[in-house]
């Protein structure tokens, strides 16, 4: 078989790729091959965190698709990743039928606890698997197009545009917040018990999530790499560098905008799709503005405008903060709000950047 | 929602518009335009023609209207009253920047502008009409006809010897003309050229001058300049632009001893300034 | 033959009459003694006995009258074998304080058991009431009359009617007259006159008194007058009509008093982003910072001085925090807004962290001083005292602001290096001092308004991230560099946040703003009040 160019150009992607296919093979084999009590026996615990790095990764790649190429900083990715979680989300809690607590085979638990007689229009559907994987897509795309389509038309752009992504996820967080949106308001939606029959629970069903997880990461990357790499993603380029050039030279940038933004937009709604069923739980606090604001700076901390430096960042950012939130919670918050500074003043391109320059003097 | 998919389906591109129909001569007429800015009166009655193949040369102090001019034409502002149309049958104000682009008019800005991380050739690719719609956009490489028209045009900008180079690192001149190949790229009727000299040296300008001049006959052009010495080597016809009004038209030694310019230029209008 | 009640009402012109007679005569100061003799009767007498000895005593005009009636009437009044004299006891407990109840002295502590308590019962209290009202109506205290017209609405007697008309026909103060008015209208309500039932009506259509509509209600249900019924149901739309306008009035003095909360909050962000053109996400934190800087004040000044203290201190603060984060970090990303966007968010997490690191993460309250808190009537409409100076306080540091930036050397230069950085320069204005002096400015400002936020919510480390949307999005709405635009967005969008809390609660309120604001900004994205012309293309 032989790569297309695009591909074979792409070093640093090709490394990604190749990191991807050894840990969706050698994890699982780590996990099942070895005896538990071998030193390098991967816990499922483990296997799990490192399927949600690569759900965060997703994230990332999402984000600097439209702010490293189109140069749209979005500050509501979350909003977009948490709808995905929540749609599949609503799938595992329709599995769980009558084994709530309640034992109610219709409804879950929540909507028994707040005395609702039946299941609300909205939740139809999400019992059957296609049609959640396929609401995964719909609804943070329908939300982006919508959003973008009006956003772009009137050229909101800058900063006035990322304010904007801001209060789209502030004002989804408050409604989610609420029990009468029937979400499960405050506590969200948990207590997931199987996918497609498979208890969440088996360590062979977090294998397959897992390398789902790597597949998912690794088809998001090429779709990107590839879009970047046809005349689109040079007007997109264009768009971030100069829009009124790419105006005047007949694009029409608004549609443009609004159609990579939306698939964006499901990028990080299938990243959320698999992040749910790996943590157990989706809340309201998915869609809080730090996330968003903390997918970003996993972009800017790898390189933004690379695609690979959004995986490296996400990946960095969230290691690092599994082990600071557990050896030192007081330090994160300084970590990272240090992390956004340096970055934006001394590192502007990020870590890729660095190995690209003593590549460059090597 | 059938008709955004269909638009969509284009990558959100109308197919041209019609073709221009400058059978009378004139491709681009403006009829008593006027725009206002906070009661500040930038285009007043505004009317200017350009003939087909012309190269015309628009000068005036600053102020007088020219960028707004351009703004109009290219669909960047809307004029409050007047007429322009392309030809006989495509009427500007009805369309917007890329269907204005479309239609077959360019422009150059004040400040080079091209896409800077993107090599010559790609920007060249960029511009490339017919490549604008959605299977175009998703294609990773050139037919053998494209490379042709790009290969001609990087050889009539002179930056044959760049092709693979970054925008970013080209010089200030280069720049320029990469932009006018940018505009060649799209096949327009009508160019509108922004101060294309600024900046440059004698020499560079010299070569600006030449490409300007082969491009007029093919091509409508439309240059705002405030170097004289350009104008004179360009342009036969010159229209000078006073508050947001044509104050003179015609050729430029007749202009340069009109007493209504020469008060513009350095009475009444310096001691304003 | 006559009627009973005409003649009770015969006998009691009389002795009114009479009782007016002694009022005025030479008798002024009934000695003592006469009401020792009274109030010692009350003991040994029956319901209709000490029926007749109220009265006697109500028409005593002695001083101690009212606070003995007063006691009788919450069973406080005793006798005390022991002096043999009627005492007011004050206490719970077997043992109470008492004190004489014509002198007033103190007689000390005694056992519950040494006193006989004198009885009463619930018509007696209400006779009372009626009496001390009357007393109340003849004194010459205005807070006393009012408060003797205010209990005879509370507590309507048709019988005493004759003396509300005479009171009203010589009364001064034009609120009691009205009181005493609406109290007759009150009365007419009673009377077998189906015209004056109905011009009773007529008169109380439209007050406000929550007395009123019960009697009113009553009567557009049970009148067996048609007109009369009428008259009631007009009335009482009348009222209903004031108490929707009251209603709105009050949605009205809400919606300023958390717009001025927004505009305080945007305010210093007007500055920073309008005026310099930058994003600082850590404009909440420095709010918080203000708000902490009161605590601390808290700590070491007595409550009621600490704001006037702490304002100028939380100001400092902030703009001493402000000018350290232009100087070592925003000064390196002008131009770059996203960059900065991402950089001060950086500094906010820092902020917020230390915060909680220092003073734990817990909130701090902080408390109000005497002077803030309490109601105060603005005509019908009764207002809390602290959001009122907070709408003050609003318009005090926008005027100070507008003053500033208006007025002052550095105002101007701000607003030069403003509209044209280059040339600002190039007429000697320095630049960097400006824009240091400039972000320190308008995060003193977020200080300030830190300060009135402690005053209405939680102080703690998540203080400013809870404004920081809100603050946006009022100077986005305003337009970009337009403090008065600012001022328009903050009032516009606390009115409407208030406007739509009742019928949506205040969660989805501020749902349907943030979904409006966005919306708006795609149609308007230059806000309400857009600078326009070229340089603002920018």
């Amino acid at each position: 078989m032989r790569l297309p160019a695009w591909l074979l150009s792409d070093r640093a992607g090709l490394a990604l790729l190749t990191a991807l296919t050894v840990l969706a093979i050698g994890v699982p084999a780590l996990n099942l091959l070895l005896p538990t009590d071998h030193p390098l026996h991967l816990s499922a615990y483990t296997i799990t965190l490192i399927g949600k790095y690569l759900c965060y990764a997703l994230l990332a790649v999402s984000v600097d698709l439209v702010w490293g190429y189109m140069g749209i900083l979005s500050l509501g990715h979350a909003a977009f990743f948490a709808l995905g979680g929540y749609c599949f989300g609503m799938y595992l809690m329709r599995q769980i039928g009558a084994r709530g607590v309640y034992g109610n085979s219709e409804l879950p638990d929540f909507m028994v606890f707040l005395n609702w007689s039946e299941l609300p229009w909205y939740w139809y559907g999400f019992d059957q698997f296609w049609f959640a994987a396929l609401m995964v897509l719909i609804v943070p795309g329908l939300l982006a197009f919508v959003f973008g389509w009006f956003a772009f038309r009137s050229r909101v752009s800058g900063v006035y545009l990322s304010i904007i992504t801001q209060a789209l996820t502030y004002a989804l967080m408050l409604a989610f917040f609420r029990n009468e949106m029937g979400f499960g308001g405050n506590n969200g939606l948990t207590d997931f018990k199987e996918v497609l029959g498979f208890s969440l629970h088996a360590d062979g069903t977090r294998i397959v999530l897992f390398a789902l997880s790597a597949l998912a990461l690794a088809g998001g990357y090429l779709a990107c790499r590839w879009l970047v790499s046809t005349r689109l993603g040079r007007v997109l380029v264009a768009i971030r560098d100069s829009e009124d050039r790419a105006r005047f030279l007949g694009y029409r940038v608004e549609r443009v905008k609004a159609l990579v933004f939306t698939f964006s937009a499901m990028l990080a709604g299938v990243a959320g799709a698999l992040y749910v069923p790996q943590v157990g739980i989706i809340n309201p606090g998915e869609f809080a503005p730090l996330n968003s604001i903390e997918a970003v700076i996993w972009v800017a901390v790898g390189g933004r405008g690379t695609l690979v430096g959004a995986v490296v960042g996400a990946v960095l950012v969230n290691y690092a903060k599994t082990w600071l939130t557990g050896a030192l919670p007081e330090v994160w918050l300084f970590a990272l709000g240090g992390l956004f500074v340096a970055v934006t003043l001394l590192l502007p391109r990020g870590l890729i950047a660095l190995w690209r320059r003593r590549e460059a003097t090597a | 929602m059938s008709e955004l998919i269909s638009e969509f389906d284009a990558a959100g591109m109308h197919p041209l518009v019609e073709p221009v129909d400058a059978s009378h001569g004139i491709l681009l007429y403006l009829e008593d335009v006027s725009v206002t800015f906070d009661g500040f009166k930038a285009i007043d009655h505004l009317s200017l023609y350009i003939g087909d193949g012309e190269l015309r040369c628009i000068i005036g102090p600053n102020g007088a209207g020219k960028t707004t001019m351009m703004d109009i034409i290219t669909g960047k502002t809307k004029p409050d009253t007047g007429r322009v149309f392309f030809g006989q049958t495509i009427d500007l104000l009805k369309l917007d920047e890329p269907a204005i682009a479309r239609a077959g008019i360019g422009r150059k800005f004040q400040r080079p502008t091209v896409i800077e991380p993107l090599t010559v050739l790609e920007n060249l690719e960029l511009a490339m009409s017919g490549a604008k719609r959605l299977r175009g956009l998703l294609s990773t490489r050139l037919s053998k006809a494209e490379w042709e028209r790009i290969a001609a045009v990087l050889e009539r900008i002179g930056l044959s010897e760049h092709g693979d180079r970054p925008a970013g690192i080209l010089a200030h001149g280069q720049k320029q003309w990469l932009e006018i190949g940018m505009l060649l790229m799209q096949e327009p009727r009508l160019l509108l050229v922004d101060e294309p000299v600024a900046g440059m040296t004698p020499a560079e300008m010299e070569r600006t001058a030449e490409l300007l001049k082969s491009l007029a006959g093919e091509h409508s052009v439309v240059v705002v300049e405030h170097d004289m010495g350009f104008v004179r080597s360009i342009a036969d016809k010159v229209t000078v632009l006073h508050q947001g009004r044509v104050l003179a038209e015609g050729r430029l030694d007749e202009l340069q001893t009109d007493p209504t310019v020469i008060e513009v230029y350095l009475g009444v209008s310096d001691a304003q300034h | 033959m006559p009627s009973r009640p005409l003649i009770r009402a015969g006998f009691l012109t009389l002795a009114l009459a009479w009782l007016a007679l002694l009022a005025i005569g030479p008798a002024h100061a009934a000695d003592d003694a006469a009401a020792r003799t009274l109030l010692a009767q009350l003991r040994e007498a029956d319901f209709s006995g000490k029926t007749a000895l109220i009265e006697q005593l109500a028409a005593l005009d002695h001083p101690r009258i009212a606070t003995a009636l007063k006691a009788l009437a919450d069973s406080r009044l005793y006798y005390q074998e022991a002096g043999n004299r009627v005492v007011i006891g004050s206490g719970d407990g077997a043992d109470i304080a008492i004190e004489d109840a014509v002198s007033g002295a103190a007689l000390g502590q005694i056992s519950k058991r040494d006193l006989d308590r004198i009885t009463t019962n619930n018509r007696l209290r209400t006779l009372i009431e009626n009496r001390l009202a009357s007393l109340g109506l003849a004194s010459a205290d205005p807070e006393q009359r009012k408060a003797a017209v205010e209990a005879f609405l509370k507590n309507p007697d048709p019988t005493e009617s004759e003396r509300l008309r005479a009171r009203l026909s010589v009364e001064t103060d034009s609120e009691i007259k009205e009181l005493l008015a609406m109290s007759l209208a009150l009365a007419d309500l009673a009377s077998p006159d189906a015209a004056v039932r109905v011009q009773g009506a007529t008169t109380l259509g439209g007050q406000l008194r929550s007395e009123l509509r019960g009697p009113l209600t009553k009567m557009a249900a049970e009148d067996n007058d048609s007109t009369a019924r009428e008259a009631a149901r007009i009335a009482l739309a009348r009222t209903q009509f004031r108490l929707q306008l009251l209603g709105w009035a009050e949605t009205l003095f809400f919606g300023l008093s958390l717009g001025s909360v927004l505009i305080l909050a945007a305010i210093g962000l007007a500055v920073t982003f309008g005026v310099m053109g930058v994003i600082n996400m850590a404009h909440g934190e420095l709010m918080m910072l203000g708000a902490y800087t009161t605590w601390l004040t808290q700590q070491y000044l007595p409550v009621n001085w600490s704001l006037p203290v702490a304002v100028p201190l939380a100001f400092l603060v902030a703009a001493l925090v402000g000018i350290a984060i232009e100087r070592s970090v925003i000064r390196f990303l002008y131009g770059r807004p996203l960059e900065t966007l991402l950089a001060t968010f950086g500094v906010s997490l820092i902020l917020q962290q230390a915060v909680r690191s220092i003073f734990s993460p817990l909130n701090r309250s902080v408390a109000s001083p005497d002077w803030m808190s309490g109601v105060i009537a603005l005509g019908p409409l009764e207002v809390t005292l602290n959001r009122l100076i907070i709408i003050g306080f609003c318009i005090a540091v926008f005027a100070l602001l507008w003053l500033a930036l208006q007025r002052t050397r550095l105002g101007l230069e701000v607003r030069a290096v403003a509209q044209n950085r280059a040339m600002a320069r190039a007429m000697g204005v320095r630049s960097a001092r400006v824009d240091a002096l400039t972000f320190g400015l308008g995060s003193g400002i977020a200080g300030v308004a830190g300060v009135a936020l402690s005053q209405l919510t939680n102080v703690g480390p998540n203080l400013g991230q809870s404004y920081i949307v809100d603050s946006f999005m009022v100077v986005v709405f305003g337009g970009v560099g337009n403090l008065w635009g600012t001022m328009v967005a903050g009032l516009s969008l606390g009115i409407a946040n208030k406007l739509l809390e009742p019928w949506s609660g205040a969660v989805l309120a501020k749902i349907v703003v943030l979904v409006f604001l966005i919306l708006f900004i795609q149609k308007r994205p230059r806000g309400l009040f857009p600078q326009r012309g070229r340089a603002a293309e920018i």
